[in-house]
């Protein structure tokens, strides 16, 4: 445990349609902002323990859009794109978000970074068209975790047969 | 191909009878708060969502059927409290979508603690928008 004191991310249900994600950062909130919105930055990131990052494209302005790409560990392909509806550099981000493999499902996410004593809240709300997108939304990282176990099964399955 | 399906109502239940489907009804969620608190009669959540008796009756069975309240009957009153156990699916389902968030920001600790090495004098810096060199 040579890691953080800052804590899991929070999540919470608010409606039956939106997600909302919250995380306290020991920075201000400028290194956040830019850590969230630098490409180079995300690809760092944004796969967590789950995969690489192979592409992340940011045109961050009103009307700009957003891809990032990752590669599973399970070695299928994640892709989730969106437009930027508002830029508050450093401050409130608003985006469409789209799944990939669900296009017709888009979300709208609203990003704000409240900084206080050089400590920074990120707070992400996802808002669905309906309960169902927001579900599918939640099951995403399951997903991964599945494809996972099943990969393994298979490979157990075969060094028994 | 992503094998990436999405299909999460499909793929869970075929039965409209699991705490999922229990809770997708905001009346139930209501009863669900209520019940946490301690046990309370049909009467008692009658009078404290202001539902109708029979409304309230049936939402309890389905509540019952998956387990996610129990009765007891106490003389001639039947009191029903939250059995927390049977929300855990849900708490699991939302856990692993937690844990994704959490692995991206513990890496985005590492990223911070970099940038904040290397910019170690800045503390206001409102139009720091876009590229810098890296």
């Amino acid at each position: 445990m040579e890691m953080t004191s800052n804590g899991p991310a929070v999540v919470t249900l608010p409606t039956d349609t939106e997600i909302l994600i919250t995380r306290e950062f020991d920075a201000p909130r400028f290194l956040v902002y830019r850590a969230w919105t630098t490409p180079e930055l995300i690809k760092r990131w944004w796969a967590g323990d789950r995969g690489v990052v192979t592409s992340a494209e940011v045109d961050l302005r009103p009307g700009g859009s957003w891809r990032y790409v990752m590669t599973a560990n399970g070695g299928f392909e994640v892709a989730f794109h969106g437009v930027y509806r508002e830029v508050v550099p450093g401050e409130r981000l608003v985006s469409t978000e789209v799944f990939e493999g669900m296009p017709d499902a888009q979300a709208v996410s609203t990003t704000t970074f409240t900084e206080q004593d050089g400590r920074t809240t990120l707070s992400v709300l996802v808002l669905h068209q309906n309960k169902e997108n927001r579900d599918a939304h939640i099951n995403s990282g399951m997903e991964a975790g599945m494809q996972e176990s099943m990969n393994h099964l298979e490979e157990v399955a075969r060094s028994l047969s | 191909m992503p094998i990436w399906t999405y299909d999460f109502t499909m793929a869970r239940a075929a039965t409209t009878t699991d705490a999922f489907n229990a809770v997708a009804e905001p009346r139930r969620r209501q009863i669900l708060d209520a019940v946490a608190a301690g046990e309370l009669s049909v009467s008692d959540l009658v009078a404290l969502l202001g539902l109708p008796q029979p409304l309230v009756s049936k939402h309890l069975r389905v509540l019952r059927e998956v387990g996610l309240v129990t009765a007891r009957d106490d003389g001639r009153l039947r009191l029903y409290r939250l059995n927390g156990f049977a929300l855990k699916p849900i708490y699991d389902w939302v856990k692993d979508f937690e844990d994704l968030w959490s692995e991206r920001f513990a890496r985005m600790d590492i990223v911070l603690a970099e940038l904040k090495q290397a910019t170690p004098e800045i503390t206001e810096d409102g139009d720091d928008s876009d590229g810098d060199d890296e």
